[in-house]
């Protein structure tokens, strides 16, 4: 059974989503405090759920980054542990270097929470592999700070790499930016492909009534078959 | 006591949507004359140290480590 942990900061709130997604795939899952040292040693995957961790102050994931938990998450992640930051968690994993890049002030200064349309761009990975390359998906985002930042050799590696996951689009697959993101960009890995952010929430989009349920493929990819 | 007064701003080149929110503002009250707006944040600190070159050196760390994102933030520290 794959076994998925989830770190908790004050100001989370997507941690009982998260877990509820992950259930219904089958998975075992445990809450992490923010104040704990270690993470469950049986971790299969780490998420860093989204929210507002430490109210967004000085910037979104800005204080987080430093919680106690922190340590264990790099440790974990340096061992090649899988991450996946959502949201607040992809902030958080910028802030702390984890992913490269970082999140700005959406474009129009607006918060953003809607239905949104990505293309899968790389599915050569974990999280994207019951996926094709230029699949759409449908899957909320719900964001003030999701204008993906990175300067211009950043995204010469991100693109060398197969780093960029996902892209903002409309249905047919074409560019359609929401927040002023480089590229349209929604989701990125680092180049280990190990460690995963993008802002949307597949965990909001697992059941058809609610929806979509189009983040039941990407979460499968962490679930053991 | 020194107090650290530390300007953090967008750097060049990352575009500043609420500077140009605030320039365009500008541009409809009918303030002329306004080539660029840069909105940025001001973080004063209350150090308790007399000692000018460990406060620069301290607070210098703390915009690295904390304070400021330098993927696309800069920083300005002035002492007084």
């Amino acid at each position: 059974m794959t076994k998925v942990s989830i770190v908790q900061f004050p100001g989370t709130n997507c941690e009982y989503d998260t877990q509820h997604a992950f259930d219904g795939l089958g998975a075992s899952t445990e809450l992490v405090w923010h104040k704990s040292e270690t993470i469950p040693s049986d971790t299969d995957l780490l998420v860093i759920a989204g929210g507002f961790s430490y109210g967004d102050y000085l910037r979104s994931g800005a204080i987080a980054r430093f919680s106690p938990v922190m340590k264990a998450v790099e440790e974990y992640a340096s061992k090649g542990g899988n991450i996946l930051g959502i949201c607040n968690g992809f902030q958080v994993l910028t802030e702390a270097g984890l992913l490269p890049g970082a999140l700005k002030r959406n474009e129009h200064l607006h918060f953003i929470s809607k239905y949104h349309n990505l293309k899968v761009i790389n599915n050569d990975n974990t999280f994207l592999q019951n996926l094709n390359h230029d699949d759409i998906v449908n899957i909320p985002i719900a964001h003030h700070d999701g204008n993906y930042f990175i300067d211009a050799d950043g995204l010469k590696e991100l693109e060398k790499n197969d780093q960029i996951l996902l892209k903002y689009t409309d249905a047919s697959g074409s560019i359609k930016n929401p927040n002023g993101s480089v590229e349209s960009i929604a989701g990125i890995c680092n180049k280990q492909k190990n460690i995963f952010g993008l802002m949307p929430h597949p965990e909001r989009a697992m059941e058809l009534l609610l929806g979509s349920d189009d983040g039941v493929k990407m979460l499968q990819g962490f679930t053991k078959k | 006591m020194i107090k650290a007064i530390v300007n953090i701003s967008l750097k060049k080149g990352v575009l500043d949507s609420q500077g140009k929110a605030v320039h365009h503002a500008l541009d409809s009250l009918h303030f002329e004359g306004v080539d660029d707006v840069r909105v940025g944040k001001q973080i004063v600190l209350q150090l308790d140290t007399k000692d000018k070159e460990k406060a620069k050196k301290d607070v210098t760390q703390m915009c690295e480590d904390l304070l400021a994102n330098t993927v696309i933030e800069d920083y300005e520290i002035k002492l007084v």
